[in-house]
């Protein structure tokens, strides 16, 4: 007799899938914010999953911020060749030119994408946005929804979020009003790193270790390239590094890393004892609570 | 040490050893000086779940505020407006991990005006973990918060009596809080009741054993959940197949297909079986029960699968695929027991709202007010006229179009429903059909 026991990696796998098919089934015009990180391509994995043999029946979104990674780029467009997924672009630097942001001082694009993304959700009339946010990223996303409501400004309110009970998502907006959906809410790293290789999900290079030409700032490791060239005074060092998230390609480190297949970077996160964000991205490093004022503006 | 990619494919069960466990979902309660945020905290950081820079902002930050120890309830109290008010507002989810199983933690508040959150957390888990202090022993909250783990169908209940160093480890006392909580719950439906005694603060019974508690002969809290029996506690008698969505590619390379997509909420089901649409009324056969890794031979909860029948019956989102000599009951009239969300209006006779029920939408009228039950006592108030924010009421719904239900007891997922305010959108209420956790 067989034990009827779903394995954990499946139960968040089948969660992740009821999810997508009630927001497709519910919203008007839902859309996959894709970065080409691996928490959204294993999301567009999950969408391809959720309704297979058809094609994933919504288009996925790139806020593009000028400063990608090529392999990043290259990955995106390997997954929109394969699975026939509809790509829509929206252009921090589009927007740059156009003065509906400015280029904040420190070089980071992360704070101004947010009007951009806003924008072009508008206009397209997304009414839902699927984000690959995990709850385990960061305490001010411990408490956020899997269906986060979202007023005609795009804005979070941590105290006027909807009740989730059950499996018994509500989707009702107004018009103007969206909804951010996390199908990914309940996955943590090492999940998101054991379902990479159980299914041998195509992901960008750089999460796997090779060596690399590295400066040290602030404690961070920068690869040397065009986003992030060597200053005066400072002298690069060859080291085997891996990149756990991926951002800006000017503002995201490496770590120091021999990971350089699936199986190695799954026993290396499962040995780590250091989280992600708190490792490799230099713009959530400011303030403890720079994620929940991000948050309210609308960011993910 | 020789490393080789998975091969491409259909994947198979993931044989990682870091993650080869199952799923469990516990809820935790308590009030707000209960300790229930450092019990968390320890079973985080004793199961080293913590992060290195985690630990190192709670220990910063409790220098800085002059403690002696490092307040592990900061890892958990998450938004700034709690930690400057040091309570928390809302259901926070926590995850953690061990060879054994994953873990997967709705922490709620426990405040009196925050019934909402609890009934939230409460209504995916499969345990309710209940923090009673030592010094203070069963209190109101205690029994609230049992009351509602057993509303709404948790089958596993967890009492930690925590604070045992502030009671010299006194197994007295510990006895007596358990007969008197052991007294009460008899009353309520409590299937599986664990009493555990812990110091959270110091880590007593929380992962490791405590030397300073011989008496105490059960596992402590962890190992508990490690091993804690969650299988039989789903329905894989009654088949109930809540139709999603249809798939049906607009494709030339799948322009035939057509499946229904969805979560088996109940039952086991397999490919040959005899099956009976509803609201149609027709019987078929499972031809085929298909995911995007190839057909499947059953499926069971929670799995979401496509299922292709051996015949065109017209199905659509909110129909329900059952068996035809054990189907849910079909019925416009609801009696539930309900928790009502909204603070801004309460609930009426006569009031319509929208309901959902597994993957079905329809409207509903509020036709009678049976009684408003205090949460407390359990008292019955058969004059209530309306029902405010985190008051729980049974009431009689009259609903536009058939839902199939079961009761709530046999059944969550076909047992459940909320009500959504047709004006402002928000979810209102949580109801549970046919439900009373008061034994008869």
């Amino acid at each position: 007799m067989k034990s009827h026991v779903l394995s954990q990696l499946r139960s968040l796998e089948a969660e992740s899938i009821h999810i997508m098919r009630e927001v497709v089934a519910e919203m008007q015009r839902p859309c996959l914010l894709f970065s080409g990180g691996k928490d959204s391509i294993v999301m567009l994995h999950l969408a391809v999953k959720a309704f297979a043999p058809a094609r994933v029946p919504f288009p996925i979104m790139h806020v593009d911020t000028g400063l990608n990674f090529q392999t990043v780029l290259d990955c995106r467009d390997r997954w929109v060749e394969r699975t026939g997924v509809q790509l829509v672009v929206a252009s921090v630097q589009e927007g740059i030119d156009r003065g509906l942001v400015q280029e904040e001082p420190n070089g980071s694009r992360n704070r101004i994408q947010t009007p951009v993304l806003l924008e072009a959700a508008e206009k397209h009339g997304f009414d839902a946005l699927f984000g690959g946010g995990r709850r385990d990223e960061e305490k001010a996303r411990a408490k956020e929804r899997v269906f986060s409501f979202r007023d005609d400004f795009g804005q979070w309110d941590p105290k006027n979020q909807r009740p989730e009970i059950w499996n018994l998502y509500n989707g009702r907006v107004h018009q103007g009003e969206s909804i951010r959906v996390f199908p990914l809410s309940n996955w943590t790293e090492l999940d998101i790193w054991a379902y990479i290789e159980a299914e041998n999900i195509d992901l960008p290079d750089l999460y796997l270790a090779k060596e690399r030409e590295v400066v040290e700032r602030g404690g961070m490791l920068y690869e040397v390239n065009d986003f992030t060239p060597l200053k005066d005074g400072e002298t690069a060092q060859v080291l085997s590094t891996r990149y756990r998230t991926v951002g800006d390609a000017n503002l995201t480190a490496c770590v120091e890393s021999t990971a350089s297949t699936l199986r190695d970077v799954v026993e290396e996160v499962a040995a780590v004892r250091l989280t992600e964000r708190g490792a490799t991205r230099g713009d959530d490093k400011v303030s403890e609570a720079a994620m929940e004022d991000r948050k309210k503006e609308g960011y993910f | 040490m020789t490393t080789t990619l998975p091969e491409a494919g259909p994947a198979s069960e993931p044989h990682n050893e870091v993650v080869s466990g199952d799923l469990l979902r516990f809820a935790t309660a308590g009030s707000v000086d209960d300790g229930k945020s450092t019990l968390i905290g320890r079973l985080l950081f004793d199961s080293k779940s913590i992060f290195a820079d985690q630990l190192e902002s709670v220990e910063q930050v409790s220098k800085d505020r002059g403690n002696d120890y490092a307040d592990l309830s900061l890892l958990t109290d998450g938004l700034r407006a709690e930690r400057e008010q040091g309570i928390t507002i809302d259901v926070a989810y926590r995850y953690f991990a061990t060879p054994k199983r994953k873990f997967i933690i709705a922490d709620t508040p426990g405040h009196t005006q925050y019934t909402r959150n609890m009934v939230t957390g409460a209504s995916t888990a499969d345990v309710a973990l209940i923090l009673v202090d030592a010094r203070k022993g069963v209190v109101e909250q205690s029994r609230r918060h049992t009351f509602l783990a057993t509303l709404l169908g948790v089958p596993h209940v967890v009492v930690c009596v925590n604070k045992m160093d502030l009671v010299d480890y006194d197994e007295q006392v510990f006895e007596q809080i358990r007969a008197e909580f052991t007294e009460f719950a008899s009353r309520l439906r409590v299937p599986d009741l664990t009493f555990i005694p812990v110091s959270a603060l110091v880590g007593d019974n929380v992962v490791t054993r405590s030397e300073k508690m011989p008496w105490f002969d059960g596992s402590p809290l962890l190992s508990h959940l490690e091993r804690l029996h969650v299988a039989s506690d789903r329905n894989l008698v009654d088949v109930r197949f809540p139709v999603q969505y249809v798939i049906r590619p607009q494709q030339n390379d799948a322009r035939d297909y057509r499946g229904y997509a969805g979560t088996v909420a109940s039952g086991v089901m397999k490919p040959g079986d005899r099956v009976l649409a509803l609201p149609a009324g027709l019987e078929t056969t499972i031809e085929s029960i298909d995911t995007a890794d190839g057909p499947v031979d059953e499926a069971y909860p929670p799995m979401s699968v496509t299922v292709r029948l051996a015949d065109e019956i017209d199905i659509s989102r909110g129909d329900m695929i059952c068996r035809p000599n054990n189907a849910p009951t079909v019925t416009q009239d609801i009696d539930a027991q309900i928790c009502w969300m909204d603070e801004s209006a309460s609930l009426v006779e006569g009031k319509k709202y929208a309901i959902k029920h597994t993957t079905r939408w329809a409207r509903a009228m509020v036709k009678n007010i049976n009684y408003r039950v205090d949460v407390n006592t359990l008292h019955r108030d058969e004059d209530a006229e309306e029902i405010k924010l985190n008051e729980m009421a049974r009431i009689r719904l009259r609903v536009t179009q058939p839902l199939f239900v079961d009761a709530y007891q046999t059944n969550r997922q076909t047992g459940a429903f909320i009500l959504v305010d047709e004006a402002t959108n928000k979810t209102v209420a949580a109801g549970m059909i046919g439900g009373s956790a008061r034994q008869y």
